[in-house]
């Protein structure tokens, strides 16, 4: 986080040319891989990303050994006047995660967007727009000024967009321009909200911003603005629309990016702006909010996906119940002070974006090869999968190990924070939010894995071939994600020394256990799709006791995803925009 | 009551008039062209707010390039039409107006509570300007405060043209974006086509040699050269060029390449990143704004072309 430091605008600390370097390198490949085109655009893809990736490490050097944050005064000139670069713990962490699953996908994309003599559309966007994400994303993590930062997410909408319709589908069209036209009433939002800020104090640097905010009218309003307009890029519940069809319809290595990466970007920006810009703003009322939006998302986000046919669908939607996983930190930071504290809370939701964003790619990218092995995605058409391409599956089931919380991977660290900091400040039903979380989430992976593993009666049509190093990008990814836990992560976040060590203390059985047990029986209950365990006469015994019940559960998972259409429809959607934009601002006005 | 105030009470009611006609409005054409209208309308008060760079952009793009967009758009989804009015009940209509108007409300009383006089970085922006000895303020906060802001936003241009370039169907990639247009060589058209360019093209370079000291710049400027191209291009004097083109590559990428050369070399060999010698501030950003003329000219121009749809000869 930015400390208060006596004066961190003052100068350019050593190291901070590293900052330029991170934004400015990925941009020079965009414009250079546009001017060459042709066959050099994945040659000019693949030379930028491990100098972009070296640079992410060496910021993540760098920042230890620095007194406080790393910065850059852009041409020299200090804010206000100027813009400044500044990289805290979250910024390097995020950073370094980002090129990570930069790296991961453009390995795993290499074949699909090859290229050959002759230029052809889909690569020449795909590796165009891979770097332009990730210098947007760079500016967004390092951006230390408001209005740099709408910058940063307007490229990141228009590199991101795109990638949505890169197959030329009229359907994945569709979803394109609902993502655009949803994103873009976001930046309005954010921009109005920006401007206020600017009227009523004069600067748009964060650190100077933080100093003079106060409880005025229009800073609270501004603020609303603000936070619904990156809520709606961030697709929190009820904002979801564009997403699903989005995420689902793109190909494997843009949903990869688009769900793992990119609503990240506009998730960054809110904690930035009420951790950073406005801790003592937003109050009890508006925090608990963004919790109650967050446990919404992961009940319906949970229960549509369970009742998704598709598998792409299925992972689109449950990105959708992680999205507001994450948003539970905002209550949970609120400590008896009255502000927003950057301790355990605001680690464990980054730790929990790191989590996500390594295991959704790993998981969409090893559908994607699983999709085009078997020419379909239905689950119920998974049989016999594991079997013809083990490693995707593993890839798979890691990822969503991962996600789950088990011992030793991120979000296991990330729920015990979160519970520690729920605990701490007494909000206790958060903790039910968070356990229930974790079931949904082993739900739908026991769900996927009990088809994928059941042995296929017919062998399976192999549609295409599959290559050793494609399927080890995605692998690679889930084990990062598996084993967050172990990475000294303690340097960059406020994570208390004593997490690491209770990873290996007693009761990590029972940790390990309830999830996926809570799982199995959500997953029976609300999952609509026969499998072939349940004809066989063990199977049969247990479903006819639990008969009534699941009969209930599915209706009310019926019911769920009715109203989850009835909110994807634009009128509603807009207005729950407006809405939300009136009750924020009419919450930060009580409270203050 | 001077004149002065009466024109802004009428201009004021005459916008939001627009603006309520542009909402009301069933058909998408009319609705358009209320909306062009209410973009120059909205320029003029920016005059009147002595805001001249901005009020030139907001003609320039609100009422002239966006305008020329959406009137294309409108026309071409004239036949579809029927099918998608009426889609929303009246509950839902009223819903949506009082929501809206509840948000206008907050909206206003917001701007109305903030500080009189505004705290600014104006005072700021000018006694600084000895670092670029230019004189515009404007120009100043552009290209140097803020010049990061104002390269990245030549890259989010790029990307508008590569998501635009990426609608196109596979077998025209490579090709000319846009129908090739055909005009009566005896026609109005053709006429002002080959008499307004020259003109046009003297007054876009002027808007931008002018914008160092006083309002104006490459951005408005180069909305000028972008419609005078487009005006020969409806005439059917000239073609768009294929979007494998080399040289128009270049030409897209001229602007904030060479802002990032510039940039990396004050990184190199001098003080920051973006910062310029004094001494050679003032040429260094006459370059910058000279490829980024040609830059926003040729990008606007190829929005409003849209995707490739035909190779070479067709």
């Amino acid at each position: 986080m930015l400390p208060p430091a006596p004066a961190p605008d003052a100068a350019t600390t050593t190291s901070g040319f590293l900052l330029v370097l991170s934004i400015v390198v990925p941009i020079a490949g965009v414009l250079l891989a546009f001017v060459l085109g042709g066959r050099y655009v994945r040659l000019v893809a693949h030379t930028i990303i491990p100098f972009g990736v070296a640079i992410a490490g060496a910021i993540l050097l760098a920042l230890p050994q620095n007194e406080g944050p790393l910065v850059y005064l852009l041409g020299g000139w200090p804010p206000p006047l100027g813009v400044a670069l500044r990289a805290d713990g979250p910024s390097a962490v995020m950073l370094a995660t980002t090129a990570i699953v930069i790296c991961a996908v453009a390995i795993y994309a290499a074949a699909d967007f090859s290229v050959p003599a002759a230029e052809t559309r889909a690569p020449f966007a795909f590796w165009i727009l891979l770097l332009a994400v990730w210098g947007a994303l760079n500016t967004i993590f390092l951006g230390g000024d408001l209005f740099t930062l709408y910058v940063a997410l307007e490229l990141l909408t228009f590199a991101a967009v795109p990638m949505v319709s890169l197959d030329g589908r009229a359907e994945t069209l569709r979803s394109a321009l609902r993502y655009l036209l949803f994103a873009l009433l976001g930046s309005v939002f954010y921009l109005v909200g920006t401007a206020l800020l600017y009227g009523l104090h004069g600067t748009l640097d964060i650190v100077l911003l933080s100093r003079r905010v106060g409880a005025e009218p229009a800073a609270l309003v501004a603020a609303a603005l603000m936070t619904t307009g990156l809520l709606a890029k961030s697709a929190l519940f009820p904002l979801h629309l564009w997403l699903p069809p989005a995420h689902a319809g793109a190909p494997a290595a843009a949903s990869a990016i688009l769900s793992g990466l990119v609503v990240k970007g506009s998730f960054f920006i809110v904690v930035r702006l009420w951790f950073n810009v406005l801790p003592g703003l937003p109050g009890f009322a508006a925090t608990q909010l963004l919790g109650a939006l967050g446990a919404a998302a992961i009940v319906v986000g949970s229960m549509v996906a369970l009742r998704q046919e598709r598998l792409k669908l299925l992972i689109a939607y449950s990105t959708l119940a992680q999205i507001g996983y994450l948003f539970l930190m905002f209550p949970l930071a609120y400590d008896a002070s009255g502000r927003l504290a950057s301790g355990d809370a605001l680690a464990g939701g980054l730790l929990q974006a790191v989590s996500h964003a390594t295991a959704k790619a790993a998981m969409f990218m090893a559908v994607g090869s699983i999709y085009a092995m078997l020419g379909h995605d239905r689950i119920t058409g998974l049989g016999g999968v594991a079997r013809a391409s083990p490693l995707n599956v593993l890839a798979f089931a890691l990822g969503g190990i991962a996600l789950m919380g088990v011992p030793l991977s991120g979000a296991y660290l990330a729920k015990d924070l979160l519970l520690r900091s729920a605990n701490e400040n007494g909000q206790w039903w958060w903790e039910i939010v968070l356990q229930a979380g974790g079931m949904f989430t082993a739900a739908y992976v026991v769900l996927v894995l009990a088809h994928a593993l059941a042995a296929s009666d017919k062998p399976i049509a192999l549609a295409g071939p599959t290559s050793r190093i494609r399927d080890a990008a995605p692998l690679v990814l889930s084990l990062c994600s598996l084993l967050l836990g172990l990475v000294p992560l303690g340097l960059y976040l406020p994570i208390p020394s004593d997490m690491t060590s209770s990873l290996f203390g007693p009761g990590i059985l029972s940790k390990l256990l309830l999830p996926v047990l809570g799982g199995v029986v959500i997953a029976i209950l609300l999952s609509p799709w026969p499998h072939p365990l349940a004809s066989s006469t063990s199977g049969k015994a247990i479903m006819t006791g639990a008969t009534r019940v699941r009969r209930g559960s599915l209706a009310l998972g019926y019911l769920v995803e009715r109203t989850d259409e009835a909110l994807s429809q634009w009128p509603a959607a807009s207005m729950c925009l407006l809405l939300l934009a009136l009750l924020l601002g009419a919450l930060m006005c009580v409270a203050t | 009551m001077s004149i002065a105030t009466i024109f802004e009470i009428v201009l004021a009611a005459v916008v939001l008039g627009l603006g309520i006609w542009t909402i009301v409005v069933r058909e998408t054409y009319s609705a358009t062209v209320g909306f062009v209208a209410y973009g120059l309308l909205v320029a003029l008060i920016w005059v009147r707010l002595d805001a001249i760079d901005v009020a030139l952009t907001e003609a320039a793009i609100g009422g002239g390039l966006g305008g020329v967009l959406l009137l294309g758009a409108a026309a071409q989804l004239r036949d579809s039409e029927p099918a998608v009015t009426d889609a929303a009940g009246n509950a839902v209509r009223v819903c949506a107006a009082i929501l809206s108007a509840l948000t206008a409300a907050t909206l206003a009383g917001a701007v109305l509570v903030l500080p009189d006089p505004a705290p600014t970085l104006a005072p700021a922006a000018v006694s600084n300007a000895w670092a670029t000895s230019l004189a515009n303020p404007v120009t100043n906060v552009l290209m140097a405060f803020r010049a990061m802001d104002t390269m990245l936003e030549k890259v989010v241009l790029l990307l508008a043209i590569i998501g635009v370039w990426s609608l196109a169907p596979d077998s025209a990639w490579g090709g000319h974006p846009g129908p090739r247009h055909q005009a009566d060589p005896h026609g109005v058209l053709v006429f002002l086509a080959r008499l307004l360019p020259p003109i046009g093209i003297v007054v876009g370079i002027y808007v931008l040699w002018t914008g160092a000291n006083h309002p104006g710049g490459a951005f408005q400027g180069g909305a000028i050269l972008a419609a005078m191209w487009l005006l020969a291009i409806m005439a059917g004097l000239a073609d768009t060029p294929p979007v494998s083109s080399r040289r128009l590559r270049l030409i897209l990428v001229a602007g904030p390449g060479l802002f990032l050369v510039v940039g990396i070399a004050g990184l190199l060999f001098g003080s920051a990143f973006l910062s310029y010698p004094p001494a050679q501030a003032k040429p260094l950003i006459l370059a910058i704004e000279v490829a980024m003329i040609l830059t926003i000219a040729a990008t606007l121009g190829l929005l409003l072309a849209g995707a490739p749809e035909r190779r070479t000869g067709q």
